[in-house]
C-alpha cells in the first residue's frame, strides 16, 4: 500500500481521460459526456483509497512520496508528496471536478445529444484535473513551476473557446497576467537553485529548504514568488484578470478556476513562500496584511456594486481569498490551520455557488440581477439551494465556511488584532452582498417572462446538493479535515521561526 | 633546385561531414551540366537529402572520438574540430535537411517555391514561356549545399581568414537564394538585393576588423591571437576596434539589433523554404562562431567588449518583441520573432560563464526545430482565386482566421511551435529559455535575464494572438480581430460556435481578393516532404521539452571549446 504511486496515478488517470476523449472514434462519440464522469468519478474513488493510505497521526510530514531524476542536469527531479493541506485540496478537487462534468452535462449546446463544443471542453476539465493534482503535490520546484505555467493552457482554451461575448479578451488578459507573474517567479526560481546546494537534486524543495540567504537576496526572491501567487490568488491590487474571466467563462469553468486554481496561489504561499524564505516572510508581513485586509474589504464593496452575478461572486472570491492570506501571514497555528482549511471550504461553497448562478443564467439567457425578481415563488428548490449556499459564503454557522472563518479570526487576532477587527468587518459586509443578492433575485414579484422557468432537475439537484452536504457534514464534524491541516500548521510555524500564541487566551484560574 | 613539395597531411575524417556537403555540391554542378533535364530534378533533390544524411552518419562517427579527446584541429589548424563545432555540424546538416525537403515538396499545383526561370524579368514574355515549357531551376540545390558547407566551416574555423572565406561561402549562395522566389517575384529581388548590399558591406566591415586584428596580433591564427592579447600591448586600440568590426559582421549574420534591418524584408521575400533554412541554420552557424570568438579566441577582451554585448542584447530583445506586436504579416511577425530570439541567445552569450555554451546550443536546437516547422507551416498555407486556382501564400495574419475549425492537425502543430517559440513549459522551447537564462543569471548578469523574461511574457502577446485567431476567430471577422492590438469582440458565442463549422466558400466576403486556403492534404496527395519535415520538427520539439535529459547530456558533455 505505502509503495504503490498513488500521486502518479492521480495525476495520470485524468490525463488518460483527456486523451481518451480527445481520440474517440466517432461511434463512441455520443458517449463523450458519460466517459468523461466515469473517468472523474474513478479520480475521486481512487482519491478516497489515497487518503485511507495517508497516515492522519503525521499528516505534518509528507507523505506519498515519488521521487525520481528527471534533468540531472538542470537538478530537476520528478518529485511529488503531500502533507495534509495539500491532500485535503487533492481531495476537494476531486469532489467537484465530477460535478462540474454532470453541470455542464446540458451546457454547449448539448440540449438533446452531446455537441461537439461540449466534446471538446471534457477533455480540457480532465487534463486541467491533472494538472491541479500534480501542482498540489510537487515538491521539485521545478516541476511545479512547470505545471504552475502549464496550467494556463488548458484554462486559456477553456476560457477563449467557450465562453460568452468577450471572452477573447478575458482569456488573453488572464492568460498574459498569470504568465507575466510566472515569468518574474522563474527569475526567482533560478536564483534560488543557483544559491542551494544545486546539484542533480537540487530543485528539490526539501533540499531548498533551511539554506542560510543572504537577507537582501531572500527578500527579492520572496516578491518575485508573491508576486506569482498574489496574481494567483488573486489578490488586490492585482485582483483585476478575476472578475473578466468569470464573467466571460462557462459556469463550471469559472467553478474550477475559482474554486481549485485560486488556491495555487495560496497553497503556494503557505508551502513555498514561508518554509524557504523565513525571514523575508516574517518581513514583508506587515504589508501582506495590509493588503489581505484591503482585498477582504475592497472585494466585499465591489461584490456589493455589481450587476451581473458571476462576476460579484467573483469579487466575493476576492474577498475570501484576503481572509485566507490574513490567516496565513498571522502566524498562528490556528490561524493557518484556519487558512488551509477555509481553501477547502471555499472551493466547495463558492462552486456551489458559480454552478448555481450557471444554471440560473442557462435559464434565463443572462447573468444581469436585474433579469430575476421573484424567484423563490417560481424554481423554489433552486431559491433554497441558493439561500443555502450563500449563507456559507458569508459563514453561518453549522455550515464549514463557519468554522474556517472563525478560526482564521480568532487565530489572526491573537498576533494581529488590529488587522482581525477590520476583517471583521468583512463578515457585515459578505453578509449584505448575499442576502441583498437573494433579495433582489429570489423574493418579491415575479418578473415579467419568469413564470414558467423550470425547478432544478434531478442532476442539478443532486450537483448541488452534494456540495451542500459536504458543507453540512464539515461544519457539524470539522475534526477529520481540522486533524489533517492543524499538524501542518504547526511545522510552518516552526519553520516561520515565530512562537505560536495560544488560540484562546487562558480563562482566569478561579 | 627546386625542392621536393611535400604535401600538407589533411585528416579527411575529421572534416568528413564538410566534405561530403561541399563534394555534393560540387557533384550537383556537374550533374547540372551533364544530367538531361528530364531527370535533373530528381537527381539534384535526391543529392540534395543524402548529402546532408551522410554528414550527420559522419558526425555520429565522430563524435565519441571528439568527447574523449577534446576535439582536432586539422588543416594546419585552419579548421578547429572541437565539441560546439560538431553540434554545430549536427544541428546545420539536420536543420538543412529538413529544409531541402521543404524546397523539394511540389505540393498539389505540382509547383515548387521557385521561379521556373530566376533570371528572367518579372512579367516579361520569356518569365511566361517559361513557366509553360515546365522549366525547374534546379541550381537551388546545389546553392543549399554550398551555404551548407559554408555555414559548416563557419563556426569551425581556426583562423580569421578561413572565418571570412566561410562567411562569403555561406553567404553568397543564400543572397542569390532569397531572390528565387515563383510568386511576387519584385519583392523577392528586393530582398535579393538589399541582403546582398547590407551583407556586402558588413562582410567589409568584417574584413576590415580581421586587418585590424592581424596588425595587433601579427597572426591570423586563432591560437596566436589568444597568446597575443594575453599580454598588453601598445596596439591596444587596433586590437578593441579590430574585434568590435569582427562582431559587427558577425552579429548582421545573427540579425542583432541594430544590423537587423535585412531581416524583415529577406524573410518576407525569399521562398519561404530558403526563409526556414536561413532563419535556422544561419543563426547557427553565426552563433557557435561567435561563442568561439568570444569565449575561446578573446576571453581577455571579456571586459572591453561586454557593455557593448549588453546593448545589443537589451535593444535585440526589445526591438524585436514590440516590432512584431504590430506586424499584421506572418512572414514579418516570425521575422521579428527571430530578432528577439537572438536577443536571448545572446544573453546565453553575454553570460561568459562555462554553462553558456551548452545552453547556447540548447536553445539553437529548439529554436530551430520550431523555426523551420513554423516556415513548413506557413509554406502549406496558401490563398485560392475565386476560379479555384492557388494563388500564392496566404501570409496576411487576416487569412489565418478560422484555421483551427477547417485544418485541426495543422492549427495544433503551429500553435505547437508558436508555444515552443513562447517558452511554455513541455515544449523545447522552454528548456532552451530555461538554459539560457539560468546560465545568464549563474554569470551575474541577471539584469539581462529579467529583461528576457520580461520580454517572453511580451512575445507571448502576438503568439497568442495568432493562436486566438487560429482557433477563437470565425472566418468572417478574421479581418478585424487580426488587427494588431486589441483583439476585437466576437458577436455572440452561439453564433460565433455556428459559424465556425461548415462555412461555405461562397459567403465569404470579408478581404478584397476572394480568398481560402488549402492545407496540409494538399501535400500529402502529391509528396509528402514537407508533411515529415513538419512532422520531425514537431516531435523533436515535445520530445526535448518532456524528456530533455538525452539532449542535454549530449550536448553537455562536448561543449567545450579546444584551446
Amino acid at each position: 500500500m505505502s509503495s504503490f504511486p498513488w500521486l502518479t496515478t492521480l495525476i495520470l488517470l485524468p490525463l488518460l481521460g483527456a486523451l481518451a476523449l480527445w481520440s474517440l472514434p466517432s461511434g463512441a462519440r455520443r458517449f463523450a459526456r458519460e466517459i468523461a464522469l466515469a473517468f472523474a468519478l474513478v479520480e475521486l474513488v481512487l482519491t478516497g483509497f489515497a487518503v485511507a493510505a495517508f497516515d492522519t497521526a503525521n499528516a505534518g510530514t509528507v507523505q506519498l512520496t515519488e521521487t525520481h531524476s528527471w534533468i540531472a542536469a538542470f537538478g530537476v527531479s520528478y518529485a511529488v508528496g503531500v502533507n495534509g493541506v495539500g491532500l485535503v485540496l487533492i481531495a476537494m478537487s476531486a469532489v467537484l471536478v465530477p460535478l462540474v462534468v454532470l453541470a455542464a452535462w446540458h451546457e454547449q449546446g448539448s440540449a438533446t445529444a452531446v455537441s461537439n463544443q461540449l466534446r471538446r471542453y471534457l477533455p480540457l476539465v480532465l487534463l486541467l484535473q491533472a494538472f491541479i493534482v500534480a501542482v498540489f503535490a510537487a515538491r521539485d520546484l521545478f516541476f511545479f513551476y512547470l505545471v504552475f505555467e502549464a496550467m494556463l493552457i488548458p484554462v486559456y482554451f477553456m476560457i477563449g473557446g467557450f465562453g460568452g461575448a468577450r471572452r477573447r479578451y478575458a482569456a488573453v488578459k488572464f492568460l498574459l497576467y498569470s504568465l507575466a507573474g510566472g515569468l518574474i517567479m522563474l527569475i526567482g526560481v533560478i536564483v534560488l537553485y543557483l544559491h542551494g546546494p544545486g546539484g542533480a537534486d537540487g530543485f528539490l524543495i526539501d533540499r531548498l529548504t533551511g539554506i542560510s540567504l543572504d537577507p537582501t537576496v531572500e527578500k527579492w526572491l520572496f516578491i518575485s514568488f508573491f508576486i506569482a501567487f498574489a496574481i494567483k490568488a488573486p489578490m488586490f491590487p492585482v485582483h483585476t484578470w478575476l472578475p473578466d474571466a468569470a464573467e466571460q467563462a462557462p459556469a463550471g469553468t469559472s467553478t474550477l478556476l475559482v474554486g481549485v486554481l485560486d488556491k495555487v496561489g495560496t497553497f503556494g504561499m503557505l508551502t513555498l513562500c514561508l518554509p524557504l524564505f523565513p525571514n523575508a516572510s516574517r518581513w514583508a508581513a506587515p504589508v501582506v496584511i495590509v493588503l489581505a485586509v484591503v482585498s477582504i474589504l475592497y472585494g466585499a464593496l465591489l461584490a456589493i456594486g455589481q450587476q451581473d452575478m458571476f462576476r460579484l461572486v467573483a469579487y466575493t472570491s476576492v474577498s475570501h481569498f484576503g481572509f485566507i492570506v490574513l490567516g496565513i501571514f498571522a502566524f498562528t497555528s490556528t490561524s493557518i490551520s484556519g487558512s488551509s482549511f477555509y481553501m477547502v471550504n471555499h472551493g466547495f461553497s463558492t462552486g456551489a455557488l458559480f454552478l448555481l448562478v450557471g444554471f440560473l443564467a442557462a435559464r434565463r439567457g443572462s447573468a444581469r440581477i436585474d433579469a430575476f425578481g421573484g424567484l423563490q415563488r417560481v424554481v423554489p428548490v433552486l431559491a433554497g439551494l441558493f439561500l443555502v449556499v450563500g449563507l456559507s459564503s458569508l459563514a453561518l454557522p453549522g455550515l464549514s465556511p463557519f468554522v474556517s472563518e472563525f478560526l482564521v479570526l480568532v487565530g489572526s487576532f491573537a498576533t494581529q488584532p488590529a488587522a482581525a477587527i477590520v476583517a471583521a468587518f468583512g463578515v457585515v459586509l459578505a453578509a449584505l452582498y448575499i442576502l441583498w443578492l437573494y433579495q433582489r433575485a429570489f423574493t418579491g414579484p415575479v418578473t415579467a417572462g419568469l413564470e414558467t422557468l423550470p425547478d432544478a432537475s434531478a442532476r442539478e439537484r443532486w450537483v448541488v446538493g452534494s456540495l451542500v452536504a459536504v458543507m453540512l457534514v464539515l461544519g457539524f464534524v470539522p475534526g477529520p479535515a481540522l486533524n489533517l491541516v492543524r499538524p501542518p500548521a504547526q511545522v510552518t510555524i516552526n519553520q516561520v521561526g515565530v512562537t505560536d500564541a495560544p488560540a484562546v487566551a487562558e480563562g482566569s484560574a478561579k | 633546385m627546386i625542392a621536393a613539395f611535400t604535401a600538407p597531411h589533411v585528416a579527411w575524417s575529421a572534416i568528413a561531414p564538410v566534405v561530403i556537403v561541399l563534394g555534393a555540391g560540387v557533384l550537383g554542378v556537374l550533374v547540372e551540366a551533364f544530367v538531361p533535364s528530364r531527370f535533373r530534378r530528381s537527381v539534384q533533390v535526391a543529392l540534395a537529402i543524402i548529402a546532408p544524411a551522410a554528414a550527420l552518419v559522419a558526425v555520429a562517427a565522430l563524435w565519441s572520438g571528439v568527447k574523449s579527446t577534446g576535439g582536432t584541429s586539422v588543416l594546419g589548424g585552419s579548421v578547429l574540430v572541437d565539441g560546439p563545432t560538431l553540434v554545430a555540424w549536427l544541428l546545420i546538416a539536420a536543420l538543412g535537411l529538413m529544409s531541402v525537403l521543404l524546397a523539394a515538396d511540389r505540393t498539389e499545383g505540382g509547383e515548387d517555391a521557385f521561379a521556373p526561370s530566376v533570371a528572367a524579368v518579372p512579367g516579361s514574355a520569356y518569365e511566361e514561356q517559361a513557366r509553360s515549357t515546365g522549366q525547374v531551376q534546379t541550381e537551388i540545390y546545389p546553392l543549399m549545399l554550398f551555404a551548407m558547407g559554408g555555414m559548416m566551416v563557419f563556426p569551425a574555423a581556426g583562423d580569421l581568414l578561413t572565418l571570412f572565406v566561410a562567411l562569403e561561402v555561406l553567404s553568397l549562395p543564400l543572397y542569390l537564394l532569397a531572390g528565387t522566389a515563383r510568386r511576387r517575384r519584385l519583392l523577392s529581388q528586393e530582398a535579393s538585393i538589399k541582403y546582398f548590399l547590407l551583407g556586402a558591406f558588413a562582410s567589409a566591415v568584417f574584413l576590415f576588423g580581421i586587418a585590424l586584428i592581424y596588425g595587433y596580433a601579427g597572426s591570423i591564427r586563432f591560437a596566436d591571437i589568444t597568446a597575443a592579447t594575453a599580454i598588453p600591448g601598445q596596439l591596444d586600440s587596433l586590437l578593441l576596434v579590430g574585434l568590435l568590426f569582427l562582431l559587427v559582421g558577425i552579429l548582421f549574420k545573427t540579425g542583432a539589433v541594430p544590423f537587423h534591418l535585412w531581416t524583415p524584408d529577406v524573410y518576407q521575400g525569399a521562398p519561404t523554404p530558403i526563409t526556414a533554412f536561413m532563419a535556422a541554420c544561419t543563426k547557427v552557424a553565426a552563433f557557435v562562431a561567435l561563442l568561439r570568438v568570444v569565449y575561446a579566441v578573446f576571453p581577455a577582451m571579456h571586459w572591453d567588449i561586454s557593455p557593448i554585448l549588453w546593448i545589443v542584447a537589451i535593444a535585440t530583445m526589445l526591438v524585436g518583441t514590440v516590432a512584431a506586436l504590430v506586424q499584421n504579416d506572418v512572414k514579418r511577425l516570425l521575422a521579428y520573432s527571430s530578432i528577439a530570439h537572438a536577443g536571448f541567445i545572446l544573453t546565453g552569450v553575454i553570460a561568459l560563464h562555462q554553462r553558456g555554451i551548452a545552453a547556447v546550443l540548447v536553445y539553437l536546437l529548439a529554436y530551430g526545430v520550431a523555426t523551420v516547422g513554423a516556415f513548413g507551416i506557413v509554406y502549406l498555407v496558401r490563398e485560392k482565386s475565386a476560379d479555384g486556382s492557388v494563388v500564392g501564400e496566404a501570409t496576411a495574419l487576416s487569412q489565418w482566421a478560422g484555421l483551427g475549425k477547417q485544418h485541426p492537425v495543422l492549427a495544433v502543430t503551429f500553435t505547437l511551435f508558436l508555444l515552443s517559440f513562447a517558452g511554455i513549459p513541455l515544449t523545447a522551447g522552454f528548456i532552451g529559455k530555461f538554459a539560457t537564462f539560468s546560465a545568464a543569471v549563474a554569470g551575474g548578469a541577471w539584469p539581462l535575464a529579467l529583461i528576457g523574461v520580461l520580454a517572453s511574457a511580451a512575445a507571448a502577446f502576438f503568439y497568442v494572438r495568432i493562436i486566438v485567431l487560429m482557433f477563437f476567430t470565425g472566418e468572417h471577422d478574421g479581418a478585424e480581430a487580426a488587427e494588431a492590438g486589441e483583439p476585437s469582440e466576437a458577436p455572440a458565442a452561439a453564433a460565433v460556435a455556428d459559424e465556425g463549422y461548415g462555412v461555405a466558400v461562397a459567403e465569404r466576403t470579408a478581404t478584397a481578393t476572394a480568398v481560402e486556403r488549402t492545407t496540409t492534404t494538399v501535400v500529402v496527395r502529391a509528396e509528402g516532404f514537407a508533411v515529415v519535415a513538419i512532422a520531425l520538427c514537431a516531435i523533436v520539439t515535445v520530445a526535448v521539452g518532456l524528456f530533455p535529459t538525452p539532449v542535454l547530456n549530449l550536448i553537455g558533455d562536448v561543449a567545450k571549446f579546444l584551446p
